[in-house]
Formats: structure tokens, C-alpha cells, sequence
């Protein structure tokens, strides 16, 4: 198990208020490795999805609270994990299908999961019914 | 404060969009647009993204809900402006086979 050289831990309650500042906390702290401006953009836009997952699925009636911790490595690796306590996924296979979503009120695209698979380098999603679910992603940004 | 600016002419509305595009901002963008397009009912919308700094999904979901409205009217969709970072969203999400890109 590598040690990270730093790491930050983030929570706040699942508020769409809070979806920019989530990313933007993300990308700055990623900052210091760097990054391109697209590696950036990939990060920022990854955790954007995760988010408003937590926000619209796992606590879609009710207000929870998100955990964000980030790590960075020394080789340049950052992993993120966003969790939540809310509803869980029942079939994370299917909810990982591209252009499925269970929403029926938002005009949502269903791409989610689909964009953090093609922004980042890594995706884990675990889930419980009722429980919560933890979506755990890693992106190597590159050495100059 | 209002998230679009626009400019209608010879029934193509044109859209400027002015925020970031995420879930928090794409009801109102929403409400906005759609406010305009029942205002002027126009043949085209142009949807200028020019001014989008940050695009995640939501767009994606947005420009489609855009598309089968003015679909229903029988008006058409075009995107226009996009910078790179929009430009890998909308490649990824296969819209461009709907929509059409200036």
C-alpha cells in the first residue's frame, strides 16, 4: 500500500450549490502536480459527475452529506474516492450502461459513469442498498 | 442573474451561453432558453458556446432536451463556438450525430 505524499479530505452536504466548489477544491489541490490544463479539465469534470450522482441519485429526496478525499503520489498518480450514505445502486453494472439513467424527472444523459471511465485512468464503484456507495478513481498526470 | 444572452434574426435565435454548465445551472438554462424559443419560435436555435468555460454531462442532457423540443416544433439545432474541452464532452457523448456543429 503506497504512501501518498499528500491528501485532503472534504465534506459537505449534497447541495447542487456545492458542485462547483467540489470540483474547483479538487483541481486545486491537484494543482500543485502541475497538471495540464486539460488534466485539469479531465479531474474536474470526473468529480462534476460523481457529485451530482451523490446529488441527484444517492440522496435524491433528502439532503446527505458527500466525502471527497483526494491523494497524491509520488510518482504523479492522484487517486479521488467520493462517497456518500444515501440509497445505493442496486445493479452498478447496468447503472454503469452508457445513456441509462434512473432519473425521470431531470433531463438527464445518462453518462455519468461513461465520462469518469474516459476521463480517468481508474474507476471503482462499490455500493450497498440503503448503505451508500464509494466511487473510487485514479488519473497518473504526467511528468514534464 | 440571468444565465443567456440572445439575438434573434431572420428566425434563427441565437443563444449565448453564459455559465459553467453543470446540474446546479442547467435548470435555469433551461428555463431561460426555452423562454426565448417559445418567445420567438424560431426555424433554428444556434446555441453558442463560446462563453463556457466548464461543461460536464448535464450539457450533454440540456442539448438533447433542447433538440426533441425544437424537434416537436419542427425546428432545427445547431452548436456553436465550442472550445476543446467542450468539444471532448460532445464528441464523447455522440451527440454530434444529432445536432448539428458550427
Amino acid at each position: 500500500m503506497k504512501k501518498a505524499r499528500n491528501l485532503f479530505k472534504l465534506v459537505f452536504p449534497s447541495r447542487s450549490s456545492n458542485e462547483s466548489f467540489a470540483r474547483t477544491a479538487v483541481a486545486a489541490f491537484v494543482a500543485q502536480l502541475d497538471p495540464t490544463m486539460d488534466e485539469l479539465a479531465d479531474v474536474k469534470t470526473a468529480v462534476s459527475e460523481a457529485v451530482t450522482n451523490c446529488i441527484v441519485h444517492a440522496y435524491k429526496d433528502t439532503i446527505g452529506l458527500i466525502y471527497i478525499t483526494a491523494r497524491i503520489f509520488e510518482d504523479g498518480n492522484i487517486d479521488i474516492l467520493i462517497k456518500d450514505r444515501g440509497c445505493g445502486i442496486r445493479d452498478i453494472k447496468k447503472a454503469m450502461q452508457p445513456t441509462y439513467t434512473s432519473s425521470t424527472t431531470d433531463e438527464r444523459a445518462g453518462l455519468g459513469f461513461s465520462v469518469m471511465e474516459a476521463f480517468m485512468d481508474t474507476l471503482t464503484v462499490r455500493s450497498k442498498i440503503f448503505s451508500g456507495t464509494s466511487v473510487y478513481m485514479s488519473k497518473q498526470i504526467k511528468r514534464k | 442573474m440571468r444565465t443567456i444572452t440572445s439575438r434573434f434574426e431572420d428566425e434563427v435565435l441565437t443563444v449565448y451561453l453564459e455559465t459553467d454548465i453543470d446540474h446546479h445551472n442547467a435548470m435555469q438554462l433551461r428555463t431561460e432558453i426555452d423562454a426565448e424559443v417559445a418567445r420567438y419560435r424560431p426555424k433554428m436555435v444556434i446555441l453558442n458556446f463560446d462563453a463556457v468555460g466548464f461543461m460536464d454531462s448535464s450539457g450533454i442532457g440540456l442539448i438533447i432536451g433542447r433538440y426533441k423540443l425544437l424537434q416537436e416544433a419542427g425546428g432545427k439545432l445547431k452548436i456553436s463556438a465550442l472550445n476543446n474541452r467542450c468539444k471532448k464532452m460532445i464528441d464523447i457523448s455522440g451527440i454530434t450525430a444529432l445536432v448539428g456543429i458550427e
